[in-house]
């Protein structure tokens, strides 16, 4: 079988702890999708929930509040590999109760 | 895309290759090169390195299987940009557009085997309501597929949901068929990396 076991971690400790622009209390709200204000909270609530709901005016408010582009970009890989992550860290314990009990 | 850093700000050494592709494929680079490139080492190289685990290591799905689950996750979080790419490489890894088209249009209906219909039952539900319970695991385990089975869709579905969020956020430019088959060829050829 494939095992991203390894590459995942290693994705996460670097976007999480690795240089960047934005903060690393910054990188890991977004990846916990907690503590934003507005209207950053919208844009990574959309981006968690339903990307495809992310408008030009997201992203332009993100700018306005004070972000750059670089921040921006890191925010929302972050937010994005989160909630991903969640989901795949929910399937697998799930997996894991069902396998167990049989 | 919404970012001009992602169009434009690319060093030069890493712009070179762009020109190399335009000139090979006779299409405009496609906009996740430009993300994963963007910078690669905060992003694109270590996410490269998830996906292509996920979509070419080790796996009893074959490669045409998991560009379809690609594509099938992609659908469900109504991401448009990888629901083609990705349906360009289910079709050209199977051969067959149909099977691809008949799965994207109606799973339930489609003229698939059963365990890997059940499997996309468990990733539509995981990607649309972002959980799964161990009933949901037992019945697909039920349908004949393999727990490792079962942990490479998740793979799958973790790497494309974690991608069809980033390209909808930065608002990928969707190009024409052309452009996407050409993506899907090398996608087929080379992989992730």
């Amino acid at each position: 079988m494939s095992d991203i076991t390894k590459a995942r971690k290693a994705l996460v400790t670097r976007i999480l702890e690795g240089d960047g622009t934005a903060s690393r209390a910054q990188r890991r709200a977004a990846f916990d999708h907690t503590g934003f204000a507005e209207p950053l909270n919208t844009l990574i609530d959309k981006v968690t929930k339903q990307a495809y709901r992310v408008t030009d005016e997201d992203i332009a408010a993100a700018k306005a509040a004070g972000l750059s582009e670089d921040q921006i970009f890191e925010i929302v890989v972050c937010a994005a590999i989160g909630q991903a992550a969640r989901q795949h860290d929910t399937a697998l314990a799930a997996l894991e109760a069902a396998t167990n009990k049989e | 895309m919404r970012l001009a850093i992602l169009d434009r700000g690319h060093s030069l050494g890493t712009k070179a290759p762009f020109v190399l592709i335009r000139a090979a494929s006779r299409q405009p680079v496609l906009d996740v090169i430009k993300l994963v490139k963007y910078p690669a080492d905060f992003y694109g190289a270590p996410m490269q390195g998830v996906t292509q685990e996920a979509m070419r290591g080790p796996s009893a799905w074959s490669v045409a299987d998991r560009e379809l689950m690609a594509a099938f996750v992609a659908k469900t979080n109504e991401c448009e940009w990888c629901t083609k790419a990705h349906a360009a490489a289910g079709e050209g890894a199977y051969r067959d557009g149909a099977r691809v088209s008949a799965v994207l249009s109606d799973f339930e209906t489609a003229t698939i085997e059963e365990p890997l219909r059940a499997t996309l039952r468990m990733l539509c539900k995981l990607t649309r309501e972002h959980a799964v319970n161990a009933d949901d695991m037992r019945a697909v385990l039920a349908a004949g597929v393999s727990r490792s089975q079962i942990e490479d869709a998740l793979a799958v579905c973790f790497s494309f949901n974690t991608i069809g969020r980033v390209a909808d956020a930065f608002g990928f430019f969707l190009p024409g068929p052309k452009a996407f088959e050409a993506g899907a060829k090398y996608l087929l050829a080379r992989g992730y990396r």
